[in-house]
C-alpha cells in the first residue's frame, strides 16, 4: 500500500496502543489500590497464560467454545440473509417485521437466557438460541440497508442483460451489497461472540469445559491470574477474528472495486 | 422495401394520475427499418429516455404498441454501468452467463466481442482500471453479448471528452455495418445526431411528440468538423429552435 510508505506501520501503531494498556494496568497494580492476589499483575497473568497454554485442556476450551461460535453464527447468517431476501420479495413484510427486527437487535441478548434455558435447559440448544438470537437482526438490518443503497442503474442493467427473479438476487443484488453487508456480518459476529460469551458463563455445561466454564471455575476458586489469562484469551480471539477474517474480506472487496484511494 | 425491426404504434406515456398527472409521451408512431441508425434528438425533458425504456421494456406505455423483434433490445446508458465485483471479461460474459452459455463457448465468444471493441488483453482487468472511454466501450462489447437485433443507446458519448467521442463515433460506426444491427441513439448533440444518423427524428417537449425528421444521405464515414455535416447541423438546430420557440408559444 501506498499509505505504509508516509504513515508509521499500523502495526507498528496498534503494538503501542498495546505497550499503553499494559503499562497503564500495571501502574494500577502498582498503585496498590487492590491486593496482588486479587488484582495480579500483567507479568504474573502473562506468565500463567504461558503456562495454560502447554496443557490440552487450554486448547480443548478454546475449541469447544470456537465450535458454538461458528456453528451459531453459521446459523444466524442463514436466517438473517433468508429473513432480510424475504422482507426484500414481500414489502408488507418489511413494513411490518423491520421494526421489531430494530428492537431485536437493541435487546440486550442476555435478557433470552431464561426462556432458553426453560425451552432448552442448561444445554448446547440454550446457548445456541441465544446466539443466534443476538447476532441475526444485524446481519439481516445489514443486507436490508446496503440492498436499498445500491444504484439503481445496476439494477436496470442487471434486467436488461438478462438477469430476473432469483438470478437478479444471486448476480447482482447480493454482489452489489457486499461492500457494507460486510459491515453488517462483522457486526453480527460481535453480537455472536458477546452472546456467546454471556451464555457460557450462564449456561455451565460440565463434560465440555469451555472458555465460559474455565473463567467461572476461576472466578469460583478466586484464581485471579487464570481469570485474567483466559479474559486475554477471549479478547485475542475477537480481535483475530476481526483483524484477519473480516478487515482482510472488507480490504480484498475495496481493492478489487477500486475503492480505495491511492 | 425493408420489413422495419421496432414499430411504435400510436404509444402514449403518462406518469401519476388525476391533476397531477403529467404525459411524457403522446401519440408517438414510429417504424425503424431493419439495419438503419436512427437518431433521436431533443431538448431535455423531451421524452427521449422514456421512449427508449418503452422500447427495451422496462416500462410498459399508457396506450399504444411497442413491438421489437424476438429476443428484444439491447441498451447502453450514458453510465457505463459495469458490475465494479466482476472482471471486464465477466462484465462482457454476463448476459452469456444468464443464457445458460458454457464456459469454453462463453471465454471464446468474449474474446470476439474484446477485439471487436479494441479491447484485446484487457478482459482480466476490473472495471476500475480501464479510463472512461475504454468502460463505455466494454459496455458496448457487454450490449453485444446479449446478440439482440435492436440496440439502444441512451446519449452513451456524453459524458466522455470531444477526442474521446471522435473515437467511438469511428468505432460505433464500424461495428454497425459490421454486424448490420439496427441501432437507436438517443441524444441532444446536434453534430453528434448529423454524424452517425442515417435518419434523424426531432422530439418536442411537454408532452414528447415527433415534431420533424430529417433523412441524412452524407456518404460515410463523415467526419464531424467536415462542412456538409456542419451544414446538416445548422439546417437540424434552425428546426430545433422554432420547435422550442413553439413550445414558449404553448406554455
Amino acid at each position: 500500500m501506498q499509505a505504509s510508505s508516509s504513515t508509521p506501520s499500523p502495526w507498528l501503531a496498534r503494538l503501542a496502543a498495546l505497550a499503553t494498556a499494559i503499562l497503564l494496568w500495571q501502574v494500577v497494580v502498582w498503585s496498590g489500590w487492590k491486593p496482588v492476589w486479587l488484582l495480579p499483575s500483567p507479568l504474573t497473568v502473562f506468565l500463567r497464560l504461558a503456562t495454560l497454554a502447554t496443557e490440552p485442556a487450554f486448547y480443548w476450551a478454546i475449541f469447544y467454545t470456537l465450535v458454538r461460535a461458528v456453528s451459531g453464527y453459521a446459523m444466524a447468517v442463514g436466517i438473517g440473509v433468508a429473513s432480510a431476501l424475504l422482507m426484500l420479495r414481500f414489502r408488507l413484510l418489511r413494513t411490518t417485521v423491520a421494526g421489531l427486527l430494530t428492537g431485536l437487535q437493541s435487546m440486550p441478548s442476555v435478557i433470552w437466557f431464561p426462556l432458553a434455558i426453560l425451552l432448552f435447559q442448561l444445554g448446547e440448544g440454550a446457548i445456541l438460541f441465544v446466539v443466534v438470537l443476538g447476532a441475526f437482526p444485524s446481519i439481516a438490518n445489514g443486507l436490508l440497508h446496503s440492498i436499498d443503497h445500491i444504484p439503481p442503474l445496476w439494477i436496470r442493467a442487471g434486467k436488461m442483460l438478462g438477469a430476473r427473479g432469483w438470478s437478479l438476487v444471486a448476480h447482482v443484488y447480493l454482489p452489489a451489497a457486499m461492500p457494507g453487508f460486510v459491515g453488517g456480518l462483522k457486526q453480527g459476529w460481535a453480537f455472536a461472540w458477546r452472546s456467546l460469551m454471556a451464555g457460557e458463563l450462564l449456561v455451565i455445561i460440565s463434560d465440555r469445559p469451555s472458555i465460559g466454564t474455565r473463567l467461572s471455575f476461576a472466578r469460583e476458586l478466586s484464581d485471579a491470574p487464570d481469570l485474567l489469562a483466559w479474559m486475554i484469551v477471549v479478547l485475542g480471539i475477537g480481535m483475530l477474528v476481526d483483524g484477519l477474517l473480516f478487515s482482510t474480506i472488507e480490504r480484498r472487496i475495496r481493492i478489487k472495486r477500486g475503492l480505495f484511494e491511492t | 422495401m425493408i420489413s422495419p425491426a421496432v414499430v411504435l404504434d400510436h404509444v402514449q406515456k403518462t406518469y401519476g394520475q388525476g391533476a397531477q398527472a403529467h404525459t411524457a409521451l403522446q401519440s408517438v408512431s414510429l417504424e425503424v427499418p431493419a439495419g438503419e441508425f436512427l437518431c433521436l434528438l431533443g431538448a431535455s425533458g423531451c421524452g427521449k429516455s422514456t421512449l427508449l425504456h418503452l422500447i427495451a421494456g422496462l416500462e410498459p406505455p399508457t396506450s399504444g404498441s411497442v413491438s421489437v423483434p424476438a429476443g428484444g433490445a439491447a441498451m447502453m446508458f450514458q453510465d457505463p454501468a459495469l458490475f465494479p465485483w466482476l472482471s471486464v471479461a465477466d462484465n462482457i460474459g454476463f448476459p452469456l452467463a444468464r443464457k445458460g452459455l458454457g464456459a469454453t463457448a462463453q471465454k471464446a465468444r468474449v474474446q470476439e466481442l474484446l477485439a471487436m471493441v479494441n479491447l484485446d488483453g484487457w478482459g482480466h482487468r476490473q472495471p476500475h482500471e480501464l479510463s472512461g472511454g475504454m468502460r463505455q466501450r466494454v459496455a458496448l462489447a457487454r450490449a453485444l453479448a446479449q446478440d439482440a437485433r435492436v440496440l439502444l443507446m441512451d446519449e452513451p458519448f456524453a459524458a466522455l471528452d470531444a477526442m474521446m467521442r471522435d473515437r467511438l463515433h469511428d468505432e460505433i460506426e464500424r461495428v454497425w455495418r459490421e454486424t448490420g444491427l439496427t441501432i437507436v441513439f438517443v441524444t441532444h448533440n446536434v453534430r453528434e445526431a448529423a454524424r452517425l444518423a442515417d435518419r434523424v427524428i426531432v422530439l418536442a417537449s411537454h408532452p414528447g411528440r415527433i415534431a420533424g425528421e430529417f433523412s441524412v444521405k452524407l456518404p460515410r464515414p463523415r467526419r464531424i468538423d467536415a462542412p456538409e455535416v456542419a451544414q446538416l447541423s445548422r439546417t437540424i438546430t434552425d428546426s430545433l429552435r422554432s420547435v422550442l420557440r413553439g413550445n414558449d408559444d404553448a406554455s
